[in-house]
Order: structure tokens, then C-alpha cells, then sequence
């Protein structure tokens, strides 16, 4: 028959790899070279208010990835058919979509932790990153690098905010996702008050407030410069 | 450059998709939304009797509050006169539930006194009676609240279990982050021994009256004086309750 020896041409085009050099290099930039908290210095402001705790830093940077992630891919999917004189206010909706989607399953997965995050969920709508990697990414490049772009980026966020918080938890209140490790009083398990040589020691109230977040940005973005040689001169 | 007529039907068929799939979420999940925020402020109540409890509150499942409140909680409403309301009469005043658990004092607090209603809860514990009841105050940012469990003397506090809506990490909200707080309020009274009523007072500094002060929370002095306000005032309203409690 004709028809089956007519060659499907659209066969030989080499198919390009899922993961790639490139794709691979769209997660693992931003979390290390063109971090968004410590080298773009983006997204600071919730970085500051949801870092007293690692639980709730994790919830919050499962809840970017998911929004960052699905924002560019959905962006970059309408990327032709998004009119240009209104393309800000299409990734708004965009966002704020997938935000009251998360803001939705989290207040029936576990109502908790909405409890806790409920204002900082919403404010992820405000978060400049998204908005950010939306015009100058997903605009531009096609449905699966768009994805990944998103996802690196929100590591990237996500991986500053929970060492932030580990600190802030650690120094501020004495313990780790919950879990009461030293300080004063029986419920934890050095107790500092009994302790023979830690007696001196007392939670950092300052690690609470959210002035400390700043400070220990600061540190990180220092030892990130001082590590990472490809930073120095950049800016 | 796109037409304005497409940038208008493009904008339209957008937000009527996005708001297609929020509004059908929404509704579906909204009986399990209904059931969580019911079982948070079920956990708020008994919090207060946390020590009464054979397992915290906070190791319980979602089931076992409910059973606990099914067969240990006698739920009722009062108004500012001690009159008990009926379940019909409190869903007149717009509380479709008709429960003392339904009822928001966030919302009683700002109407004219003698139309406020006040949620009384009567804990069964294993040997005795705890009438849970709620104040409800300002703190420095928003509102505080605080579920105050008492003895069956009606005078002896059991336990209090805080919340706040906005209070400062670290320094106000430590009321209900710092367990310590609220158990300084075990053991206080309401009432001195002439029965006049005395209140429980948050202090700066060392608490002197073993009976009606508690030491305050370091750096949240608005917060403090808050919780006195609170309990000074909240608590009042339940007098003719309690003394029509008391007679019967």
C-alpha cells in the first residue's frame, strides 16, 4: 500500500531529551547561581514572615513550587494567544488561580497548618519571583522548560527559606519542626536550666521577630558570595 | 498588536474558566472545610480542660474530638441575665447550628449588651463538672480570646486555653505558643473569700497574689493588660448565669 510506505517525516526530527543539559541546568541554576532570595535578592518579604518555623517554611515552599511551576507552564502555553496590552493581568489570574487552588486542598488536607500560613498563602500572589520568572521565562520559551524553570526557581526560594528557618527555629525557640531539643523547662530534652554546663544559655527572643530573618539573609548571601566564585562581581 | 475586541473576549473566556473551576471547588470541598473549622474550634474548647483529659488534645484524632464532645460536653446558651436560650432561639439570632459552639462572640461583641449570647460548655470529667465559658478581648494588633474552664464552685479557675488573631511571634502571642502562660492560670480565683470578685490580673513582674495575679508575658505589656481587661470584664456577663446555676 502506498499509504504505509510514504515516510512520517515528522519521525525524523531528533526528539529533544526530557532532561537535557539544559533542563538540567533550568532546576539547578536557580538554586545555586542565580538564586532568587540570596543573588537576585527577590521574594524577601515572605521570606521574612514564615521563617520562625521549618514546618510551616516546608508547607509554604511545597505550596511555590506547585504555584511557580504550573504559573509558567500555563503561561507558556497561552504564550501566543496572550494579548500583549494585558498580559500582567493574565498571569495575575493566572496566579491568584493557582494560589486559591492551594489555599482550597490545604484547608482540607490540614487544617492546621492553613491556620498558620492562611495570610502568607495568599500573599504568595504578591511574591515578585513568580511574577518575575512569568514575563521574562515562560514568555518567551516553550510548555516543559517553562515548568522546569518554574520548579528550579521555587527550589531555589524554598531551599534559602528552610535553612533560614532552621536557624530562626533553632536559636529562636529551641527547636526543630516541633520537636523541643534545648532550652528552659522539662518539656525539652537538654533541659539548659538543669544542664551543667549550658545553664547560662537562653532562647534568642530576637530570632523570633522577623528583623533576625534579615540578619541571617544577610550571613547566607555573604558565605554564598565567599563560596561561590562565579558571584563575585557580578552586581 | 491584538484587536481590542479579542483582548476583550480573550480576558472574558480566562476569568470565566478560572472562575468556573474555583467556584465547583470550592462547593465541593466545602463540607470537609465545614467539618475542619468545626473540629478546630471543638479543640479550642477543650483545651481548656486539657489536663482533665485522658489523652492532650493534641495527640487526639479528628474522631475522638467528636466523641468527646458527644458524649462529655453539655452545650448551652445564655444571655446577659442568665436566661438559658432554647436551640430555636439562638438560630433566630442567626446561628443556623443552634449550638453554644456555634455561636461567634466575635460577632455578639458588637451588638447592644442586653442582645449579646454567651456559649457555656459543661465538661464531664471523671469526677466532677467544669463549666467552660468564653471571654473575648483586644489584644494589640486584633483580637484575643481565651476558653476559661472553672471548678464546680464556680469560683476556682481549672484551666484556660488563649487564641489570638494578629498578636507579635515571640512577644504577645506567646499566650497561646507558650504553654506556661496559661497554666499560671490553674489554681487562681475569680471571687476573694468575701466573695467580692477579684478577676485574675496579669502583672509585670513577680505574680504577689497567689490567688489573682499571673506573671505577664516579657515585652507585650498591651497584650497583658489585654487578657486582665478580658477576663475582668468577660467574665462578668456570666454572673446571672451562675447564680441562677448555683440556686438550682
Amino acid at each position: 500500500m502506498a499509504d504505509t510506505k510514504t515516510l512520517d517525516k515528522s519521525q525524523l526530527e531528533e526528539k529533544k531529551p526530557l532532561f537535557g543539559k539544559r533542563e538540567r541546568r533550568l532546576i539547578t541554576d536557580p538554586i545555586n547561581d542565580n538564586n532568587p532570595i540570596t543573588v537576585q535578592v527577590l521574594g524577601i518579604c515572605s521570606a521574612l514572615a514564615i521563617t520562625t518555623q521549618v514546618s510551616p517554611a516546608v508547607v509554604m515552599t511545597l505550596a511555590v513550587i506547585f504555584v511557580m511551576g504550573f504559573a509558567n507552564l500555563f503561561t507558556s502555553l497561552l504564550r501566543h494567544s496572550i494579548p500583549k496590552q494585558v498580559r500582567m493581568i493574565v498571569m495575575l489570574i493566572i496566579i491568584a488561580f493557582l494560589v486559591t487552588v492551594v489555599e482550597l486542598s490545604l484547608k482540607a488536607i490540614n487544617y492546621p497548618i492553613y491556620q498558620e500560613l492562611s495570610v502568607f498563602i495568599g500573599l504568595i500572589i504578591t511574591n515578585c519571583i513568580i511574577m518575575g520568572r512569568l514575563e521574562a521565562f515562560a514568555m518567551a520559551d516553550k510548555p516543559w522548560p517553562s515548568f522546569l524553570d518554574g520548579v528550579g526557581n521555587a527550589m531555589g526560594y524554598g531551599a534559602i527559606l528552610i535553612i533560614v528557618a532552621f536557624f530562626r527555629e533553632l536559636f529562636g525557640s529551641g527547636s526543630l519542626m516541633g520537636w523541643e531539643l534545648f532550652g528552659p523547662g522539662e518539656q525539652f530534652m537538654i533541659n539548659t536550666d538543669a544542664h551543667w554546663w549550658l545553664s547560662w544559655y537562653m532562647p534568642n527572643n530576637l530570632m523570633v521577630l522577623s528583623a533576625s530573618a534579615l540578619f541571617v539573609i544577610g550571613i547566607l548571601i555573604w558565605i554564598h558570595r565567599a563560596w561561590n566564585r562565579k558571584l563575585i562581581d557580578v552586581s | 498588536m491584538h484587536s481590542t475586541s479579542y483582548v476583550v473576549k480573550f480576558i472574558l473566556i480566562v476569568s470565566t474558566v478560572v472562575a468556573l473551576v474555583l467556584a465547583s471547588m470550592a462547593t465541593l470541598l466545602k463540607p470537609i472545610h465545614d467539618r475542619n473549622e468545626a473540629i478546630a474550634n471543638k479543640r479550642s474548647i477543650l483545651f481548656a480542660v486539657n489536663d482533665f483529659l485522658e489523652t492532650p488534645v493534641r495527640q487526639m484524632s479528628d474522631d475522638e474530638v467528636l466523641e468527646i464532645f458527644e458524649s462529655q460536653i453539655e452545650q448551652i446558651v445564655t444571655d446577659i441575665d442568665g436566661n438559658v436560650l432554647s436551640k430555636e432561639e439562638v438560630q433566630e439570632r442567626g446561628y443556623p447550628g443552634g449550638m453554644a459552639e456555634h455561636v461567634n462572640l466575635g460577632r455578639e461583641r458588637r451588638k447592644p449588651l442586653n442582645e449579646q449570647i454567651f456559649p457555656v460548655f459543661k465538661f464531664q470529667a471523671t469526677d466532677q463538672v467544669l463549666t467552660i465559658v468564653s471571654v473575648r478581648g483586644n489584644g494589640l494588633w486584633d483580637e484575643i480570646w481565651a476558653n476559661v474552664a472553672l471548678k464546680p464552685d464556680l469560683n476556682t479557675i481549672a484551666g484556660v486555653a488563649f487564641g489570638h488573631r494578629a498578636e507579635t511571634p515571640g512577644l504577645g502571642a506567646e499566650i497561646n505558643d507558650n504553654p506556661r502562660f496559661a497554666q499560671q492560670f490553674q489554681g487562681t480565683r475569680l471571687f476573694d473569700e468575701e466573695g467580692n470578685f477579684r478577676s485574675v490580673r496579669v502583672v509585670k513582674g513577680r505574680a504577689t497574689d497567689e490567688y489573682h495575679e499571673v506573671d505577664g508575658v516579657t515585652g507585650a505589656t498591651v497584650t497583658n493588660d489585654g487578657v486582665t481587661e478580658m477576663f475582668n470584664r468577660g467574665l462578668q456577663y456570666y454572673f446571672d448565669f451562675f447564680d441562677k446555676t448555683k440556686v438550682q
